[in-house]
């Protein structure tokens, strides 16, 4: 079963669970453009999986409605970049609605904002902005890397109360892998997806597959690192990823979103201060994506240079060296 | 007014006498709060002062009550409202306890928001009221969505959504509309046009033949109307209510009033002429209830109790926010979410 394939299974399985599980959004009822809604409307009718204008406020406030008066919706974006047309509706209308009105009302939904470089897709479709949600205080974030978490996640926030900004990785709609029912993986918690013993590599999403190829490699130049996929990023695991910076005794943290005032920075600043340990963080640069290749690339962070920048760092120069 | 024999007649000024004590309590209200702002924001030149018991913004609906007053008369509790940074009309009109709202304004742990909202964010999710909101156009996608929900869930409910003159020309109007429409969803679209937004004349502003002219463009049907006086309000309140009740889908209703007070209460206002104010206080909502029920035979004697009960009830309300003490701060910390609790930094 394929990333995409995955959460069509959990969501299915959650309408079929649940009739206040609804789906809105463009093109929900052709399947989504990338596949990841197939099939589901012809099992759950117009009515639950509801295709909408190219109104993503009017998406995204409708799902705040439809939330406080019963429903539990699942809301597509297609990429993070449109939802920024509905940023009023995530960050004012969802993530404070409960607070503001004093708990009178919850907010359940979903909202499915895909990250990540889209090869060939340039400035408007490949930003990784899980930062800014991860900032907004009433909003859960998750950022699945595997088919099996994709279908472990989606579940989980589907039944979460709480408004959830789940960020797919559009590079890995078609990857496959197993995928176990029924599941246990709970937001809030990472996962190590390799163990180690030189240092810590935390990161979330497509990075993962990028970190494990570069820890093959530095275990074969006698470097063990252990890598932990955080899969949720608010609320973090501080338990498990200070739990393991504490035996390690160096934290590293890898992104494929932009370093500056990235979500790595606020996990290195707490090993900082919570351990007193060496901390280095290898994130995109501060640049838009652009379309040529090259300019793609040069907003990417491939397996290589993150092995050169973990070897840096275990040899003690932190000093951050040019990725050029 | 079809009312001609003294029966008719009779049962139309009970009914305008109803209308008359909603627009009463919305005024004792908004005057008793206004009353307790004063010095409750910095802006338009003003300080702010420590010692207001009211604090920031507050927006009042002053000369507008006949809007809400009308338009709720027709809801049922069990139907859904949402409101904007001008809310509190709508807010006690959809049956919100007096004590609980002015409760919120004086920022107590027994306001209806439990002092988090105040009164731009003004709720009362048990009568149906979804919030007003301190964005404009914000409450449309919402009661859409509310809407919507309805009738997946099989309900009777129908939706209130109110928004100003201002709100037209934000994305959302246009999206929700069509939304609506596509749909065709239960939700009485309400335009209160006040004529202004914040300090900026809306007309100079707006291109076309503004809201209605709008709305029919997206296919609603949509009906004009004075918001100042409550009868007409209220009779093309039912009738778009009763079109939507039987399934024909989402209705528009723009009514003209005014803001006769500032954008905020420490907004004199100083930008607009004194005339266009003076005039408009002729046809203060009130003042024109109050000659019609006297020309329906309603004695003055109920009248003039009617507003003493409309004051008795907010002396009542700001007396007990006055009582009322102010939340823990531990307060700050619940009702944000669940999953990450405890979490904070």
């Amino acid at each position: 079963m394929n990333y995409a394939q995955a959460a069509c299974q959990a969501l299915a399985e959650a309408m079929r669970a649940d009739a206040r599980v609804v789906a809105l959004g463009e093109d929900v009822g052709t399947g989504g453009v990338f596949g990841q809604y197939r099939g589901l409307q012809q099992e759950f009718g117009a009515a639950r999986v509801i295709d909408t204008p190219i109104s993503e406020a009017t998406i995204m406030g409708a799902a705040v409605g439809m939330a406080l008066t019963g429903l539990r919706p699942v809301v597509e974006m297609r990429v993070v970049d449109f939802a920024l047309c509905a940023i009023d509706e995530i960050v004012n209308q969802a993530a404070k609605n409960r607070y503001m009105f004093g708990g009178q009302g919850r907010v359940p939904l979903v909202a499915r904002l895909p990250i990540g470089i889209w090869s060939g897709s340039a400035a408007q479709h490949s930003q990784s902005l899980e930062a800014w949600f991860a900032h907004i205080p009433g909003l859960v974030v998750v950022a699945p890397a595997t088919p099996q978490d994709n279908y472990s996640l989606l579940t989980a926030a589907i039944a979460c109360g709480d408004p959830v900004v789940y960020m797919e990785h559009k590079e890995l709609w078609g990857m496959q892998g197993e995928v176990a029912a029924p599941s246990s993986a709970a937001l809030g918690q990472a996962r190590v997806a390799r163990a180690g013993s030189d240092m810590t590599l935390v990161t979330w999403s497509r990075m993962l597959h990028t970190a494990l190829a570069a820890a093959e490699q530095a275990a074969q130049q006698g470097l063990s690192v252990e890598v932990i996929d955080l899969r949720t990023i608010w609320p973090w695991d501080r338990e498990l990823v200070l739990e393991s910076a504490a035996r390690t005794r160096r934290l590293l943290v890898a992104h494929e979103s932009v370093q500056a005032a990235g979500f790595g920075a606020e996990i290195a600043a707490t090993a900082a201060e919570e351990l007193g340990i060496p901390v280095k963080r290898v994130g995109g640069a501060r640049i838009p994506v652009g379309y040529a290749r090259a300019l793609e690339d040069a907003a990417r962070i491939s397996a290589p240079q993150l092995l050169q920048e973990i070897k840096l760092f275990a040899n003690g120069a932190d000093r951050r060296r040019s990725m050029a | 007014m079809q009312a001609s024999t003294p029966a008719a007649n009779a049962s139309h000024g009970e009914h305008l006498l109803s209308l008359y004590r909603t627009m009463a309590r919305i005024r004792a209200f908004e005057n008793a709060a206004e009353e307790a702002s004063r010095g409750s924001v910095a802006a338009f030149g003003a300080t702010s002062d420590a010692a207001a018991l009211v604090r920031g913004p507050l927006h009042l609906s002053t000369g507008q009550e006949a809007v809400a007053a009308g338009v709720c008369a027709n809801l049922a509790r069990s139907d859904y409202l949402t409101s904007t940074h001008r809310g509190h009309g709508h807010t006690l009109a959809k049956g919100a306890d007096t004590t609980a709202m002015m409760c919120e304004l004086f920022g107590r742990a027994a306001g209806s928001n439990k002092g988090k909202g105040g009164s731009m964010h003004i709720a009362d999710f048990g009568v149906g009221m979804l919030g007003a909101n301190g964005v404009v156009a914000a409450g449309i996608p919402i009661a859409v969505g509310a809407a919507h929900s309805a009738k997946i869930r099989g309900s009777r409910a129908i939706v209130a959504c109110f928004f100003g003159d201002g709100a037209i020309n934000r994305g959302p109007f246009l999206e929700g509309l069509n939304w609506a429409k596509i749909f065709e969803l239960p939700v009485l679209f309400v335009c209160e046009d006040n004529r202004y937004s914040a300090t900026t004349a809306t007309d100079a502003m707006t291109a076309g033949e503004g809201a209605a002219a709008r709305a029919r463009g997206i296919g609603l049907p949509a009906e004009t109307v004075d918001g100042n006086d409550v009868l007409a309000v209220d009779a093309a309140a039912r009738e778009l209510v009763a079109r939507i009740r039987a399934g024909g889908g989402p209705q528009f209703l723009h009514a003209l009033t005014y803001r006769v007070k500032g954008h905020v209460s420490v907004d004199a206002a100083a930008y607009r002429d004194q005339g266009e104010v003076e005039q408009a206080l002729e046809s203060d909502p009130l003042k024109l209830a109050g000659q019609r029920l006297a020309a329906l035979g309603i004695a003055a004697g109920r009248i003039a109790a009617a507003d003493a009960e409309a004051r008795a009830e907010i002396e009542a309300a700001v007396a007990a926010a006055h009582a009322a003490r102010p939340p823990e701060p531990a307060e700050a910390y619940a009702d944000i979410q669940d999953t990450g609790a405890g979490q904070w930094r």
